[in-house]
């Protein structure tokens, strides 16, 4: 193999997209990582030359891609991936944060990491052995996580001879599974991501296919939304008070945009406070007076009335504001290995407040084979997918997390040791009741 | 002021997302951590970092300061800026010596004369000393594929260790900064950035940088396939001959194990058509500690290292 390395210089504005890889142990998601990184020359050719030389030292005969993202020793040891690899690509078209999660139902919670940031998950399976618990786990862990788009990405195709006969009808087992997870875009494509084929280059032994190879989807999904049309949130992160002489009187609030837009001259609402105000004037960045924020740019704002602003307050648009509230009902994704319980206390983390809150019920737990609500578990495990019940010390502006990935979820933290147990998402649940 | 055009979509630019992000990070350290301090060695990627944060809490002063954790080896032009630009804004700057280390015998110099293993301990030391919370430091997970899998809040235990089969669970952006006394977290606020986003940054920021990274006639010798700069540290040995040739260095570190690479670029520009067209990655192109086995990095992070 020869290493090429060629990333182009621009990308157009607003492209990124990111994706994580998901699905059961040994699937192949390293390993397609690898050949994306590979048939795209985004691979150095130090990095290729180690990657060569451990294969060899293993008796390999060629290079083992999954060795470009697995890099610890531990990984290489067991030939496992046990947490996220962040990898960084570009084509002309547009930008790739990849995250490669591990299959291993030990590290879900590096799973879980990795898709919560991602807007397309690529799950993949092994032609041989189809949908497994694995598959659905990591399939409903980013519907829960409101991943917008899927890809199942049929993997090892040349072990099955490259037969539509073995595709279609894993395709529409997933299709079928997804759909009642409602999971809105769903593309199913099949691969081989050890020969390469639908990676980057069509396939020539797939002739039944005439869809786009895994990186034509990825350069045409249409991620581009707007912040113009969303309600504007900016969780207050920090209070900038400089008390120079240049700069006497400044009180800024500095945060970043997490949706929407804001301009000076808006109403706002202070929250959870309620207090109502007008944006006197915005800074970003150390440019003074700018015309417009909007999501995701870090900025500092200025209100017009001399209110009680702290770290933990979030503004938002005046018209479209969120529920505040103390009772929270979720669907949260249990992560630690120690269980969650009706009556535990904790610290939950919402947007840039820490407040204390109560466990008051668990009140189902997912039936990934059935996708029923099983309801009033005896505690949340590891893993788990369920519905709480819980209350806080203090009034939280919530919003739905279907509407706002950043202002509608929150972690659950042990007050102890600061391990995250669990993450939550405001809204509704996931399945049917029984 | 621009003129708003509402009509035309609000895209944000790939720099000024990386921007963005890394200002959060800085911000919501500031005010979770009691004792934040800012690992700056006069590298590229501790400079980029000092200047977003002036730009995170501008017109307030950065709430921390710096600390460098100087080898001994140091390329003087190096030194030098790091000088003026803490004269120059006002901050605060600890440093921490290897040299004092080998001067008093708690630390041993090594055979082939590399002091960058040796950082660790001088720099526990000092977040022990200083009781820092929170350490920021330039690591990019582009750079080595140990950092491809860190987090952007990395717990160490009281050792400073870090352990790669139990990191925390890292959701969204929220950032959980919670530990016990005894330990602490580093802070990686360009996590999400690659090589060549740092230098188009610095070319869009007009940042200045030491003079070493860019194009300039230098007496260097070759050792283990790499251009390295003779003095006291101990080179050149028997074999080894000086010639001068045209080089820049592409990472800045201890002079005895950073090699610079040839190079003819001058400006910013030339700069980045030549890191686009690289063939090696930056530390494989000029990291001898790197090289030294398969799994080099990720043994110094797990005992503390940067
Ligand atoms: N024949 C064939 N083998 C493949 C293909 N893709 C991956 N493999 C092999 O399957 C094994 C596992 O691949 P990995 O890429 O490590 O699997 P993974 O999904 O990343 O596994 P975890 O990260 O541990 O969950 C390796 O031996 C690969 O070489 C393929 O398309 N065809
Ligand atoms: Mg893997």
């Amino acid at each position: 193999m020869t290493a090429i390395h060629e990333p182009p210089l621009e990308t157009p504005a607003g492209t990124l997209l990111r994706l994580a890889t998901a699905g059961s142990v040994d699937d192949g998601k390293s390993t397609l990582v690898g050949r994306l990184l590979h048939d795209t020359k985004q691979v150095f050719a130090d990095q290729l030359d180690a990657v060569e030389r451990v294969s060899r030292e293993r008796g390999l005969d060629g290079a083992d891609l999954a060795l470009l993202t697995d890099g610890l020793r531990a990984e290489r040891e067991q030939g496992i991936t046990i947490d996220v690899a962040y990898r960084y690509f570009a084509t002309p078209k547009r930008r790739f944060i990849l995250a490669d999660t591990p299959g291993h139902v030990q590290y879900t919670r590096n799973m879980v990491t990795g898709a919560s940031t991602a807007q397309l998950a690529v799950v993949l399976v092994d032609a041989r052995h189809g949908v497994v618990e694995q598959t659905r786990r990591h399939a409903a862990v980013a519907a829960l996580l409101k991943v917008p788009h899927v890809v199942l990405a049929v993997n090892k195709m040349d072990l099955v001879d490259y037969r539509e006969s073995v595709f279609a009808p894993i395709a529409d087992e997933f299709a079928a599974y997804t759909r009642a997870l409602g999971v809105p875009d769903v593309t199913a494509i099949p691969i081989s991501a050890l020969a390469g084929d639908n990676v980057v280059d069509p396939s020539n032994h797939m002739d039944w296919y005439a869809g786009p190879t895994l990186l034509e989807h990825l350069e045409n999904v249409d991620v581009d939304h707007d912040p113009q049309f969303c309600a504007a949130r900016l969780p207050v992160q920090y209070v900038l008070r400089p008390q120079s002489p240049e700069f006497r009187d400044y009180r800024g609030y500095a945060g970043q945009v997490t949706a929407g837009a804001f301009r000076p001259g808006d109403e706002v609402l202070v929250l959870p406070s309620g207090r109502r105000t007008t944006i006197a004037g915005i800074d970003r960045l150390g440019e003074q007076d700018v015309d417009l924020a909007y999501a995701p740019q870090s900025v500092t704002i200025r209100l017009a009335d001399d209110v009680d602003v702290s770290r933990g307050d979030v503004i938002v648009a005046a018209d479209r504001a969120p529920e505040v509230t103390q009772d929270v009902v979720a669907t949260v994704c249990h992560i630690a290995d120690r269980p969650l319980r009706a009556g535990d206390r904790v610290l939950l983390r919402h947007g840039t407040s820490t407040v204390k809150a109560i466990v008051r019920s668990l009140d189902s737990t997912l039936n990934l084979e059935t996708l029923r609500r099983d309801p009033n578990p005896e505690a949340l495990r590891a893993n788990d997918i369920g519905q709480v019940t819980l209350r806080t010390a203090a009034p939280l502006p919530l919003d739905d997390y279907a509407d706002h990935r950043r202002t509608g979820s929150f972690l659950l933290i042990d007050d102890a040791d600061g391990t995250t147990l669990t993450a939550g998402m405001v809204g509704v649940p996931l399945g049917s009741e029984d | 002021m621009t003129v708003v055009d509402t009509v035309s979509p609000l895209r944000l630019s790939h720099l000024d997302a990386l921007e963005s992000e890394a200002a959060h990070i800085f911000r919501e350290a500031a005010a979770e951590f009691e004792r934040p301090v800012l690992l700056f060695s006069g590298g590229k990627d501790s400079i980029v970092m000092l200047h977003v944060a002036m730009k995170a809490f501008w017109p307030a002063k950065v709430p921390f300061g710096l600390l460098h954790v100087d080898t001994g080896h140091n390329f003087p032009e190096v030194l030098e800026y790091r000088d003026r630009t803490v004269a120059e804004h006002g901050l605060r700057l600890e440093v921490a010596k290897v040299q004092d280390y080998i001067d008093d015998g708690r630390l041993r110099e090594r055979a082939d004369g590399t002091r960058n293993p040796l950082q660790t301990v001088p720099l526990l030391d000092a977040i022990n000393a200083h009781r820092f919370d929170a350490v920021f430091g330039g690591g990019r997970r582009d750079e080595e594929k140990a950092r491809a899998k860190e987090r952007v809040f990395s717990l160490r235990d009281e050792f400073g260790q870090w352990d790669p089969r139990r990191q925390r669970p890292e959701l969204w952006s929220l950032y959980n900064g919670r530990h016990r006394p005894g330990e602490h977290v580093r802070v990686f606020p360009l996590s999400n950035w690659t090589e060549l986003d740092v230098w188009q940054y610095i070319e869009q920021e007009k940042i200045e940088l030491p003079e070493i990274y860019f194009a300039h006639e230098r007496e260097v010798f070759k050792r283990n396939g790499m251009w390295l700069t003779p003095g006291e540290w101990g080179g050149p040995k028997d074999g080894e001959t000086i010639e001068t040739r045209s080089v820049r260095y592409r990472t800045v570190g201890d002079m005895s194990c950073t090699g610079a690479v040839d190079s003819t670029a001058a400006t910013l520009q030339d700069i980045i058509t030549e890191i686009a067209a690289s063939t090696l990655t930056e530390r494989g192109a000029t990291r001898a500690d790197d090289k030294m086995s398969e799994a080099a990095m990720e043994d110094r992070k797990r005992e503390g290292y940067f």
